[in-house]
């Protein structure tokens, strides 16, 4: 008697099993539709200023102003890139921007990474004290800082040349401090322990040890020192007058100026001006973007 | 002090001297020094000529641009920050979503955020144009009449906020890595007491998210605060002064008319509101947030 009392539920429990799973894989089907129609549509609206860029890079001066509008060039003109890059010195601004990136790049990753090695493995008085110290110059709004800093190169005499856009780099920034002082912590203690043993200082451990094993770290900090530096204008604006100085955003901007209404040429110095970014991204897509949540991680 | 401790110190201080040598010279002293030139009357080319609170009497009672920077800066951010924070965090949630193909998306969300803000600009300019852009023609699809845009009162600000959101990308990977550490038990838990897709956003994803939605808007209200490039690329601070936001007042007063030392009165007190906005925000979002580690 049991087994056939039993068996109805038995059998009717699985049943109700996969009625109810495939109502909710059906759901599940619209749901991830929904989703992607959502991200499509979204998609669409993010790439269309980039379809247009590109579309009026392309283009002749007349097809730009064509009524009613051209959605793609008739003949893709090429030549805009040229035209656009030989009516301004780009290939200079290229260069010096180039030159800014590598200095402060370089400078970035020397001061930040030994700084940090001194408040990250090293214990000593008063520290702490110049660690919140660092920290606080965090909250400054750098608006403050403009017009006394700009005061204080051209006092010096540092005006209209690159020293204000470099040096700094080399005195580190609260920002990155904190962020290898924290990847440093990750670091075991008893690597320095042995290496002191061996009669190793803290400077060769710095540079023997610490360095080479923090690579993940030191690579985001160049890059987001790269994409600042290349994205800069406030910087080169208040602190490079000769035109040979100028940097690519500077040049864009004057470019703009003075080509206002000949937008063809203008976006296809705008895609020079992107491109870079674009390949750089790709190859460092996951330090920027592991990048973006550490310093915001930081932040918080 | 023991031998030990002592060699510590002299080798901590060697480490961290370029921070405090940087610090000292690039911040502190600039400061102090900004703070002096703000009682002066200077130009950078005479001497100083000491006029106490002069410059700040002035700004206060005689200068109308000053009022009207705080009213615009004000607007752009009481605009800006929701519109950007709600986008941006809504993206978040929908990248979240466990489907095959999600980080192209991403990608693609992100990329404008990292872009120089001269050419986004200059790109903007161009959709914005009221006779051959895109925006206009878009809209001329559903029949809606050309608008000015970046050359209307009415509209530079919401052009300003519509291009800040396609940028908005670097709040959301914040946002989308804090979600990724929202633990799974307890969306179970809203599931177990029958709870849908919306409550499980709304009682677990916004609270849970609140001090990183609240993180993300207290640096886009210090950054946007400090809207400059907007000003100097795209309006000159135009029409009718509406996006005569403050730093663009300050750049104008020290650079375009040589007062420093009524700039830097200028950007003392900026630094004052940021302070009070800054506390006043803390302040008033202290109930808004949860916290994990607090015990309620």
């Amino acid at each position: 008697m049991n087994p056939t009392t039993k068996l109805p539920s038995s059998l009717e429990q699985p049943k109700e099993r996969i009625v109810s799973r495939k109502n909710k894989s059906f759901k599940e089907i619209i749901y991830k539709t929904f989703i992607y129609l959502l991200l499509i549509l979204i998609s669409l609206i993010m790439i269309f200023p980039f379809y247009w860029l590109i579309r009026s890079a392309l283009m002749t001066q007349v097809e730009v102003f064509t009524m009613p509008v051209k959605w793609l060039p008739s003949i893709p003109q090429w030549s805009n890139f040229k035209e656009a890059l030989t009516s301004a010195p780009f290939g200079l601004y290229f260069k010096n921007t180039i030159f800014l990136v590598v200095l402060n790049v370089f400078g970035a990753l020397l001061s930040n990474s030994f700084i940090a090695f001194g408040f990250a493995r090293i214990s000593f008085k008063t520290r702490n004290f110049w660690f919140g110290f660092v920290l606080m110059t965090l909250m400054l709004p750098g608006a403050v800082m403009l017009i006394p800093q700009f005061v204080g190169w051209k006092v010096v005499g540092a005006y209209n040349t690159y020293f204000p856009l470099i040096l700094p780099a080399f005195f580190g920034n609260a920002f990155n401090i904190f962020l290898l002082k924290q990847f440093y912590s990750t670091i075991p203690i008893e690597y320095d322990e042995a290496a002191k043993v061996e009669g190793a200082n803290y400077l060769q451990i710095w540079y023997k040890i610490i360095l080479p094993l923090s690579k993940p770290a030191l690579v985001t900090i160049g890059v987001f020192t790269f994409l600042s530096v290349w994205n800069d204008f406030m910087g080169p604006l208040l602190y490079l007058n000769d035109e040979s100085k100028w940097t690519l955003a500077l040049g864009l901007q004057s470019f703009q100026g003075h080509y206002s209404s000949q937008w063809n040429l203008l976006m296809a110095a705008a895609v020079v001006m992107f491109a870079p970014l674009v390949i750089l991204f790709f190859f460092a897509q996951k330090q920027i973007m592991s990048g973006a949540n550490l310093t915001g991680g930081i932040k918080g | 002090m023991t031998k030990i401790e002592k060699k510590n110190l002299a080798w901590g201080y060697l480490f961290i001297a370029p921070a405090i040598i940087g610090l000292t010279l690039f911040i502190v002293a600039p400061m102090i020094f900004s703070f002096i030139i703000s009682f002066t009357d200077w130009d950078m080319i005479t001497s100083f000529k000491w006029i106490g609170l002069t410059n700040y009497q002035t700004i206060f009672t005689d200068d109308i641009d000053f009022w009207n920077s705080i009213k615009v800066t004000f607007i752009f951010a009481i605009v800006q920050v929701p519109c950007v924070q709600i986008f941006s965090f809504l993206l978040a949630n929908l990248l979240n979503s466990k489907v095959k193909g999600v980080s192209i998306f991403r990608t693609l969300f992100y990329i404008p955020s990292i872009l120089p803000f001269v050419a986004v600009a200059i790109l903007w300019m161009f959709i914005y144009n009221p006779d051959f852009g895109l925006l206009n023609q878009f809209l001329g699809f559903f029949h809606i009449p050309p608008q000015d845009w970046l050359v209307s009162n009415k509209l530079v600000i919401p052009s300003l906020v519509i291009m800040a959101m396609w940028m908005g990308g670097g709040a959301m990977i914040i946002s989308l890595a804090g979600l990724q550490g929202v633990p799974n038990y307890l969306y179970e838990a809203v599931e177990m007491d029958g709870g849908g897709r919306i409550h499980k956003f709304w009682y677990v994803t916004v609270p849970m998210m609140s001090p990183i939605i609240f993180f993300n808007a207290v640096m886009n209200l210090i950054g946007v605060m400090q809207a400059f490039n907007e000003a100097y690329i795209m309006t000159q601070g135009g029409p009718d002064k509406h996006t005569y936001f403050y730093l663009y007042m300050i750049y104008q007063a020290a650079f375009k008319e040589g007062h420093m030392g009524y700039a830097s009165a200028l950007a003392w007190i900026l630094f004052v509101i940021l302070v009070i906005v800054t506390l006043l925000v803390f302040r008033f979002s202290r109930n808004l947030i949860y916290y994990e580690a607090e015990v309620k």
